[in-house]
């Protein structure tokens, strides 16, 4: 299982530079990210190489700061490729929170990252199925 | 023009004499009747016959809106409740509201106030008033109603709300004298433009604004979009209600009716009582009133006396427009808001902490109060659906308990001042 670094944002400008010059300043290397957005604030979500440290700083920073586990799968990098793995868990009834994708640069896959309800459900289906779940080491080293 | 000439331009000497003479009788009355005051008064080693001149007054111990919280409901009533034959009561409703009541003689009394106001503002047996202050447990739809009735008036009692209608009837009707509060009245204006209604087409002559503070740049608004006289009215419900101060037709300041109430300004950090003409927090006495009696009542307003001869004729005191409060309470809406109330309800929603401020603003004329909460470690979720599910259990709770519109803005954590003694809680940014 992967651990996710989740931050609460206020919409206002500078407040996501802030948050990585943090990170920055500790030496914490972001592997991938993304943000929702409402019209008053965001959810940052952040893969990063340290885990427990980037939590641990940005708590000090005075940020509100969740740890989430998440679900790292290599998807292969070709048409069709995501929709067989949605595929598989529409048919095993896996609900899927949110996800987020991005493009590793040691394989030719691309990596989704997968927020579910039932996370180790998940891991299981993917494994009877054939679909590629990273470990989290591999994840945060990317 | 006077309700009750006598008693409105009566000689000051005269005047003295009948206050201190209610106000040995109502002193007598709350000392026998009411064990609250009279704890207090043995507390302070007082008694009524310590009361010889309108100063001694100063001996008398202050009454707060705990005082009212803490004898919920009736304890501070001076009458068996054979003899209420009305109750209000505030819209606060975290904690205890207040509650008021009044016997048939105060009801009477209270519509004599009114009557007097109305008067003063220019109404008369002719008039058509329309009273968009709200009917129910608020005292300014009634209390407003019966005074304009006294006067013999033709009354609409349209209550709040509901603005093409009320404009409507403003049409229909003729009606002559408008009493709601001043924002109201501005956006009555803004949706009659809308509909194309030009104000100098209507009958409309004067408005008789209150229940909030408003400022001499509103009257000038008010008296040029709706070309009408706008006058200012002033009343708490724990006094009276509407009527216990108005403003004449000199508009720079608000009589009161001192053969009701007396009238002290004091510091609100010391209690101590300041000369005429210092800014400082009103406390009100009534000295004419059966149910309900209050000594020394902090009406957390802040204002000035202002004890010169009026060219209106009338000799009882006048008090600047309100300047402000003493404690950070907003009202909005004619709804008074305590930020005491919003901690208490953001207390009793799990994983919510109680860091938040009020931010009031005024937009197109109506008030309106944002409520910004720290999102805390425990309440906060990765999710944005749940997020905002916490921001719709904030608002519903917060709006079910302030009795109004609330929105609500989630912050960071420490964003929001923390409390060193005394914690700002509330930003108004309305322009008075």
């Amino acid at each position: 299982m992967v651990k996710q670094i989740s931050v609460f944002l206020e919409n206002k400008a500078g407040r996501l530079a802030s948050v990585t010059k943090v990170l920055g300043d500790h030496r914490i290397n972001i592997r991938a990210l993304s943000i929702a957005d409402t019209s008053d604030f965001g959810i940052l979500r952040l893969i990063v190489n340290d885990p427990e440290k980037a939590y641990g700083v940005l708590k000090k920073a005075g940020y509100t700061v969740s740890e989430t586990e998440v679900i790292a799968v290599e998807v292969p990098d070709t048409p069709g490729g995501l929709a067989r793995v949605l595929d598989i868990m529409g048919e095993a009834s896996i609900n899927i929170e949110y996800l987020y994708a991005f493009i590793g640069k040691a394989s030719d896959d691309a990596l989704v990252i997968f927020k579910v309800e039932d996370p180790e459900r998940a891991v299981q289906v993917f494994e009877t199925r054939g679909v590629n779940v990273l470990d989290s080491s591999k994840v945060y080293t990317l | 023009m006077y309700w009750n000439q006598e008693i409105e331009c009566m000689p000051r000497k005269e005047l003295d004499e009948l206050k201190l003479r209610r106000l040995k009788e109502t002193v007598f009355r709350v000392y026998s009747f009411v064990p609250s005051y009279k704890a207090k008064m043995d507390e302070m080693g007082v008694n009524p016959g310590d009361i010889q001149k309108l100063e001694d007054i100063s001996k008398l111990p202050f009454t707060t809106k705990q005082d009212l919280r803490d004898n919920y409901p009736f304890g501070l009533f001076a009458v068996p409740m054979t003899d209420v034959v009305r109750i209000h009561s505030s819209s606060g409703t975290t904690g205890k509201p207040t509650v008021v009541g009044y016997t048939r003689r105060d009801l009477e009394r209270w519509a004599e106030l009114m009557a007097r106001a109305l008067t003063c503002a220019g109404a008369t047996r002719h008039s058509v008033v329309q009273n968009a202050y709200g009917y129910g447990l608020f005292t300014g739809g009634l209390g407003v109603h019966y005074g304009a009735e006294k006067i013999g008036a033709s009354v609409i009692p349209s209550s709040g709300g509901n603005t093409k209608r009320q404009i409507m009837l403003m049409q229909d009707f003729g009606t002559t004298h408008l009493t709601c509060t001043p924002s109201y009245a501005l956006y009555m204006y803004e949706v009659m433009t809308e509909m194309g209604i030009d104000p100098s087409e209507l009958k409309l002559k004067s408005g008789i604004f209150g229940a909030e503070p408003w400022s001499e740049n509103m009257r000038r608004d008010l008296e040029n979009r709706l070309q009408i006289d706008a006058f200012d009215i002033y009343g708490l419900s724990e006094i009276m209600g509407p009527g216990v101060a108005i403003e004449c037709p000199e508009k720079n300041g608000l009589h009161f009716f001192e053969d009701n109430f007396i009238v002290e300004i004091i510091n609100p950090e010391t209690g101590e009582v300041l000369p005429p003409g210092e800014k400082g927090e009103l406390v009100l006495t009534t000295i004419n009133k059966e149910a309900l009696p209050m000594i020394r009542y902090r009406t957390r307003d802040l204002t000035s006396l202002n004890i010169e001869a009026c060219s209106c004729g009338r000799t009882h005191v006048k008090m600047s427009k309100v300047l402000g409060r003493s404690d950070d309470m907003v009202i909005i809406r004619g709804v008074n808001v305590f930020p005491s109330m919003v901690e208490s309800v953001l207390l009793n929603i799990a994983n919510v902490e109680p860091y938040y401020l009020l931010v009031v603003e005024r937009r197109n004329n109506l008030d309106e109060l944002e409520v910004w909460v720290e999102v805390s470690e425990k309440a906060f979720s990765d999710e944005v659906r749940k997020l905002e599910q916490l921001g719709k259990t904030i608002t519903r709770e917060l709006e079910s308990s302030l009795g109004v519109a609330v929105k609500v803005k989630l912050v960071e954590p420490k964003s929001l001042q923390r409390s060193e003694g005394k914690a700002k809680r509330v930003e108004d940014r309305r322009q008075f």
